[in-house]
């Protein structure tokens, strides 16, 4: 599958493992916060192993701060989006990257362009465009506007800019 | 005011640019309708009964002369000649074409003007008292706030899909609140402490709507530089927490009600904690920095005018003198005056104003009041430094506009929501009860001896017209079929808010302007002298007599709320 990862296309190894699905022995895996929860020293033991790493899908109901203390396991976090116009993953990717978690933070799910700016703003890197949608289009989003009045954390490269800030 | 460089003109303009993209992937097809509406909602286009409207920022109300003419030509080239300002400060246009709308921004963006975040489930137009900077009782200008909430809100990354829309509002009168504060999502007054620091009581959960609500106080001091990081603590816990599940329980009020206002105010609390420190902190050079962008006009030195005014008010001319006494508040300057522009004057709906009243109204703020005026959220305008020994001259000239109708404040200078003539979610038409009352209650020394009286008309429980907050509101329903009206008593939106009550049945369109005049009667005859305002006799007498008077031949206990 191809996603957006650091405003660049790129074909994605991670696997997205269902809940009812085994976990390969192998490869970078995604799996639920459920199946966290559930299999936790499983699938601690496993990423312990090489090029097995471990990402979870946080639904976006979730309070961030149960998260917190798990954040050193993850290499990955998706956060998903069920609506695009559901604005509650934005607000836990800042949270999930105020914790200083630095692994890959990724919007899955009815992720569309017009949000994209948005989005990385939060904190995501990595977008899984919906399907329906054509992905080099939606590269355009990071272009759009080029300022922006207040702080947020992505992209780092951008010096922090709060407008009332004058010098 | 305000004004743009060249980062703020950027802003404007690449937004401008994004929503002409955003039209044209919509007419290709590459958005769906409904990918498209939160797009477009975001940069205030609505889509109403009979075409688009377009609603313009008017940030927290402050307009230039320039500005002014831009809207002017705008009403004349892309719309039907007249613009509507509306009761969150801005102004909107109910006929542009579509294709028509990236032009206008374009031309906005000339003035440094823009429609973002004038609708949507967004952080919307920041508003305030439309006499900031001028009012004796003012504490401390709020507009330095204004406008850097205004910056922190605009696009603000996380707050862009929030569940509902969202309003902010400061005032900072020490006596009157003329921002409705209290019935915002967030409410902000500056305040003092005992320490004689300034700071900011915040209130939440505010909201009109369907479920009017008065905000309640989350803190009783907030120090300015957290101004922000407060904010942001709410807006992050109602952005995660608010309901999604259903439109009408979607607003923060409803959050604040179900979770009680305590445990709200932890959850904030251990939100603020986390970012007060972050690079959200104000510092306090940064706040002079915004504050000289309003600092006041170069004043001449006068003498004091107070004696002035109160002569002015007793003038032969009585036509003026009225004028003066109704529409010309003080100034804190000395030989200042603030003048207010009724816009509820001629027969054209409440906050209507023409093309060429535009351009008109632009040229006597430059030759009158240093090139700015304000919209006030009772839908008037204000020239807000016009020398004392000059109104006169002023006066002269709004009569020749049509704009100096002396009744601000009083019963005609009533709010009315567009109603079922321009809007789809009307239940009844609100223009022509608006109307009719003007018409009925056209003496202006009875006007003058009921004194002010607030009067709000809605088409609908959305409560556009602030229906519940009207010492007499109207409400319009439809009862099988039929327009009725439902009087409410006893509103307020002031420091002192109280939600106005219902007190019987509907009334059919035929009767509601009777009701109306029957209560006014009774008030009359209830006041204690003619100094004690409608709502206060309300107050002090109860509902019961107002009801008795309404409904004396029926068993209005029957029908409570039908
Ligand atoms: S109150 Fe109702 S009728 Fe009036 S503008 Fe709002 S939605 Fe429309």
């Amino acid at each position: 599958m191809r996603i957006i990862r650091n405003r660049k296309i790129v074909e994605d190894g991670w696997i997205h493992v269902a809940d009812d699905a085994e976990v390969p022995a192998d490869g970078d895996v995604i799996v639920s916060w459920k199946r966290w929860r559930e299999s936790r020293e499983a699938l601690l033991a496993r990423s312990g192993s090489g090029s097995a790493r471990l990402g979870v899908r946080l639904p976006n109901t979730l309070d961030p701060h149960e998260v917190q203390a798990d954040l050193p396991h993850f290499a990955l976090i998706a956060v998903e989006f069920p609506k695009y116009r559901d604005g509650r993953g934005l607000s836990i990717a800042r949270m999930v990257r105020r914790e200083g978690f630095r692994g890959e933070l990724r919007a899955v799910g009815n992720v569309l362009r017009d949000q994209l700016f948005y989005m990385e703003r939060c904190g995501f890197d990595a977008f899984e465009v919906d399907k329906s949608k054509s992905i080099e289009n939606a590269l355009e989003a990071f272009s759009e506007l080029s300022v922006t009045y207040q702080d947020a954390i992505q992209p780092r490269s951008v010096p922090r800019q709060h407008r009332w800030r004058r010098s | 005011m305000y004004r743009y460089d060249e980062y703020d003109r950027t802003l404007v303009r690449e937004r401008a640019a994004q929503l002409r993209g955003q039209i044209a992937r919509r007419v290709s097809g590459e958005l769906t309708e409904d990918e498209f509406k939160p797009l477009r909602l975001q940069n205030g286009l609505y889509l109403q009964l009979h075409a688009y409207m377009l609603r313009i920022a008017i940030p927290y109300g402050m307009l230039a002369s320039t500005q002014l003419r831009k809207l002017a030509h705008i009403a004349r080239t892309y719309d039907r000649g007249y613009g509507h300002f509306t009761t969150r400060q801005n102004i909107q246009f109910n006929w542009p074409e579509l294709e028509d709308v990236p032009n206008i921004l374009d031309e906005l963006a000339d003035v440094e003007m823009h429609a973002i975040q004038t609708s949507g489930n967004c952080i919307r137009n920041i508003t305030t008292d439309h006499l900031a900077g001028v009012a004796r009782d003012e504490l401390e200008d709020p507009r330095p706030f204004c406008e850097i909430t205004r910056q922190w809100s605009t696009f603000h990354p996380e707050f862009a899909f929030l569940p509902r829309k969202f309003k902010i509002a400061f005032t900072a009168g020490r006596e009157v609140d003329r921002a409705a504060m209290l019935y915002h999502d967030i409410g902000v007054r500056i305040v003092e402490n005992a320490a004689g620091e300034r700071g900011f009581s915040i209130y939440a959960g505010g909201g009109m709507g369907r479920t009017p609500v008065i905000a309640k106080e989350i803190r009783e001091f907030v120090p300015r530089e957290h101004l922000l990081s407060y904010m942001e603590a709410i807006l992050r816990v109602y952005n995660r927490l608010g309901r999604r599940d259903n439109i009408f329980k979607a607003r923060i009020k409803i959050l604040v009600n179900e979770t009680g206002i305590e445990r709200f105010r932890e959850m904030v609390e251990a939100e603020w904690q986390e970012t007060r420190e972050s690079t959200l902190r104000l510092a306090e050079g940064e706040i002079q920095e915004m504050a000289k962008f309003f600092a006041p006009p170069s004043y001449e030195s006068l003498s004091p005018s107070d004696a002035l005014l109160a002569e002015l008010r007793r003038s032969p001319n009585a036509d003026f003198a009225r004028w003066a006494r109704n529409n010309v508040v003080l100034h804190k300057q000395p030989g200042y005056s603030v003048a207010m522009l009724s816009l509820k004057a001629s027969d054209t709906p409440p906050g209507d104003l023409s093309d060429s009243q535009m351009d008109a109204v632009a040229d006597l703020a430059d030759r009158y009041s240093f090139g700015e005026l304000r919209v006030t959220h009772t839908q008037n305008l204000v020239l807000a430094d016009v020398k004392t020994t000059e109104l006169e001259k002023l006066w002269h000239e709004l009569r020749a506009l049509d704009l100096a109708t002396a009744n601000v404040g009083r019963l005609t200078d009533q709010i009315c929501c567009p109603g079922l003539d321009f809007c789809n979610l009307a239940n009844a038409r609100s223009i022509p009860i608006a109307e009719e009352i003007r018409h009925r209650f056209d003496d202006l020394d009875y006007l003058d001896d009921l004194g002010d009286v607030s009067l709000k008309i809605s088409g609908c429980i959305n409560a556009c017209g602030h229906h519940h907050v009207g010492n007499i509101g109207i409400l319009g329903i439809d009862k099988r079929g039929i327009e009725h009206y439902q009087l409410l008593v006893g509103g307020s939106s002031g420091y002192d808010a109280s939600i106005g009550k219902i007190l019987g049945h509907a009334f059919p369109r035929e009767e509601i302007v009777g009701a109306v005049e029957k209560v006014l009667k009774l008030y009359v005859r209830l006041r204690e002298s003619e100094d004690e305002p409608f709502l206060d006799t309300f107050r002090r007498v109860g509902e019961k007599p107002f009801r008795d008077t309404l409904y004396s031949n029926e068993l209005y206990a029957d029908h409570p709320q039908s």
